[in-house]
């Protein structure tokens, strides 16, 4: 939800003077104001992203080390490109390819589980307010908890998912949810889709909660089916609510971190991204290594983003059209 | 009317003033202990003994149980040049990679250091300062259920295939006898640093060297060490389950404190806790040496572990700091320690000392285990062991996860270290 805070006062700061910059003398002044009332909006995001973004970048072109911070050399792009650099580097891309699997599979499931739930919840009744309540409950509990308190709970030996399923039938013997390299990223993408279906869910509402009434009326009025329903009015409708959810959850699974670090630590075969970093920067000690992996994930969910943007705008403006 | 102000004005001065003279005298140290085990609690009781003798404040600070975890937040902490933390619980292989942010404690020891086992102490002195204090030794041993082994009537495995044999065949009679969640044998298959350990027994143990010797040659690719790789991934879902893979030294122990394993490979503290009033197996626990690989160079080995006290460079109170370390590594403390939580000392002397052996009974007779324990290639390879660890864990990982076989993941490793190492160049 910050998040969203952020990325609208940028964008639509700027924009907001230059539509009115090549006006009159009463227009400069009122864009000179605008600008002056930016300012210290735009000073503070420049502090607190712009400043870290540039360091870490600087940090990129050197070989610094974490225990010798001041001890370092330029040693320009080696540390993407150079023999021993980021992109020469095989468990690099596997973590990257880890990455966009776990972000494929754990955002179009929560999608279609989110979406499901707005639906289910969307018609007015008295339990819905206390529905959404509980539904933002595992959003709300802190995420190193709830991968621990998943940990146990898929846990071979005295995990409480295993002890059902054997007694139930549904297994023959406990799974090893965490530790069998074809089940880990499973249970790491089942946790994950567990804390944030809701987050999903809620977001669906509020843009099911937009659509106008008078359109299902008319519907009705035409009998038209359901399903049909669903496909030609309600998807429409809140395709750029739900595109929105998206781009965010996609930004959040891009760069996971905390559950992977808690449920498999430092296994190879769920290694992201995120973990891939902090390994180089924090446990090898290596800045220069650490922030070129780290820009790389930058621009990596950068380019993502503005595709996954641009794609969902022409897609939004021929469906409106 | 005035009077009564200026009265509430000095009473708040002298008050300040007082706090500031106490606060002057007694400093407040904080340190930070393992909690595996019984380690927090002794370390809390040990602090607060000395706080009460010295009238000065201390504050635990508890880490993660995680070795990894742990140093990943002392390199933070140092790195930052904080004074959050004045006394650091540091692992045996670290000093050569937070060296730079200890102090020297040579001028506070007067002497004492040589009173500790010779080899660590010389781990310990890194470019001539002694950097930390041993506090407690480790190596890796073999738990078993001796009333299991009677049951079966089973000796005491001496190589890998007899343990093999008989964690298989107890496994098997027991969960005919109704136990579903009976296993063999547990050990530390996580991917992290405690695997590097286990994984280190198993390559020396088959006379496979260790990973990088002490030359500076990286050795990890050999036939000896690709058989026992691959016969410690046969036990994985057979005599082990296949959740070992993600055990650390508690997740073991749970298993096998709950009475369904019949061999543990630990460390020491587990003994302590295992005998304990509320333990499951209490009297049923015997403790060996690790068995010994297949081959004409087998031999048991253990892995060399434990951990040691280092005062932070950024401390505000050094000296104080000190004093605390000396005390806590004495020898008064460290019998307690043994006594109350099995943590092996650091001194030769204790290992004589009748109380000592009453409560733990291996430590005399395993005493050469603990002298010649293996060493990880800590010293050799310096600021570079994590990495070196890291993929040593993870290949070892891979052969047992059986995603790779070890004749196709050596050379692989072998690589990656020549790339870590810039081609043989650890400094």
């Amino acid at each position: 939800m910050e998040l969203a805070v952020k990325t609208e006062s940028t964008t639509a700061a700027p924009a907001a003077p230059k539509s009115v910059v090549h006006g009159g003398g009463i227009a400069r002044h009122r864009s000179r104001w605008a600008w002056a009332l930016l300012a210290p909006m735009l000073l503070l995001l420049l502090v607190i992203a712009g400043w870290p973004l540039a360091r870490t970048l600087w940090f990129s072109l050197t070989d610094a080390q974490l225990s010798q911070l001041g001890d370092w050399h330029f040693i320009g792009l080696d540390n993407y490109l150079g023999e021993y650099g980021v992109l020469m580097d095989a468990g690099w891309w596997q973590s990257v390819w880890t990455t966009l699997r776990f972000a494929l599979l754990s955002v179009s499931i929560e999608t279609v589980l989110g979406l499901g739930v707005a639906l289910l919840i969307n018609h007015p009744s008295r339990l819905r307010t206390g529905l959404r309540a509980a539904m933002l409950l595992p959003w709300a509990i802190p995420t190193v908890v709830s991968a621990k308190m998943w940990s146990w709970m898929l846990h071979d030996q005295f995990g409480i998912l295993n002890h059902y399923m054997v007694a139930l039938g549904i297994l023959h013997a406990p799974l090893a949810w965490t530790a069998d390299p074809k089940l880990s990223l499973f249970a790491i993408v089942l946790v994950d889709v567990w804390k944030t279906t809701p987050f999903m869910a809620l977001l669906t509402l509020a843009a099911l909660q937009m659509v106008p009434s008078d359109c299902y009326e008319a519907a009705r009025v035409d009998g038209v089916k359901p399903l049909a329903v669903f496909w030609h009015i309600t998807l429409p409708l809140i395709l750029p609510g739900l595109a929105v959810a998206m781009i965010f959850r996609m930004l959040d699974a891009l760069r996971v971190f905390d559950v992977i670090y808690v449920m498999t630590s430092n296994a190879r075969e769920t290694k992201s991204m995120s973990v891939y970093v902090r390994e180089q920067l924090i446990d090898f000690q290596q800045v220069g290594v650490g922030s070129a992996a780290a820009m790389l994930l930058f621009f990596t969910i950068a380019v993502v983003t503005i595709t996954y943007a641009v794609a969902m705008r022409s897609r939004v403006e021929k469906a409106s059209a | 009317m005035n009077t009564i102000p200026r009265a509430a004005a000095l009473a708040a001065f002298a008050l300040v003033a007082s706090l500031a003279a106490t606060q002057a005298q007694a400093a407040s140290i904080k340190i930070s202990c393992g909690a595996i085990g019984y380690e927090l609690e002794l370390c809390k009781s040990a602090a607060d003994a000395w706080a009460k003798k010295t009238g000065n404040e201390v504050q635990v600070v508890a880490t993660p149980a995680d070795s990894n975890e742990r140093l990943a937040l002392y390199q933070q902490i140092l790195g930052s040049q904080s004074d959050k933390i004045d006394i650091f619980q540091i692992d045996v292989v670290w000093p050569g990679l937070l060296g730079t942010h200890l102090i020297d404690l040579t001028p506070y020891a007067k002497g004492t250091q040589s009173q500790h086992f010779e080899s660590i102490v010389a781990n310990n002195t890194v470019g001539g300062k002694l950097v930390a204090m041993p506090w407690f030794t480790d190596a890796g041993l073999l738990y078993y259920r001796k009333d299991l082994l009677e049951k079966y009537k089973q000796p005491l495995p001496a190589t890998w295939d007899d343990l093999s044999k008989s964690a298989k065949l107890i496994q098997e009679g027991e969960r005919k006898a109704g136990n579903d969640r009976m296993w063999g044998y547990v050990w530390q298959g996580r991917a992290y640093e405690g695997l590097s350990c286990n994984a280190l027994e198993w390559l020396v143990s088959f006379g496979g060297g260790s990973v990088v010797e002490p030359s500076g040659k990286i050795s990890v690719n050999n036939p000896q060490a690709a058989q026992a790789l691959q016969t410690a991934a046969s036990w994985v879902g057979t005599i082990s389950p296949s959740a070992v893979l993600n055990y650390a030294e508690e997740e073991s122990r749970g298993v096998f404190q709950a009475g369904n394993a019949v061999y543990m490979r630990n460390w020491p503290y587990a003994w302590a806790l295992s005998q304990a009033a509320d333990s499951t197996i209490k009297g049923k626990v015997g403790i060996t040496v690790l068995p010994k690989g297949s081959g004409a160079n087998g031999r048991s080995a253990a892995a060399l572990g434990g951990h040691q006290l280092a005062v932070s460079k950024y401390s505000k109170n050094p000296a104080i700091a000190a004093d605390l370390v000396m005390y806590m590594t004495s020898a008064e403390v460290q019998k307690e320690r043994a006594i109350k939580g099995s943590f092996n000392p650091t001194m030769p002397a204790l290992y004589k000392d009748p109380e000592v052996l009453k409560a733990n009974p291996f430590m005399g007779e395993l005493y050469g285990t603990f002298a010649s324990a293996a060493a990880r290639p800590a010293t050799v390879t310096a600021s570079h062991y994590n990495q070196v660890s890291n993929a040593f864990w993870n290949s070892a990982h891979e052969v047992l996860a059986g995603q790779a076989k070890a004749t196709a993941a050596l050379p692989q490793l072998e690589t990656s270290l020549g790339r870590t190492s810039r081609g043989g160049k650890w400094n």
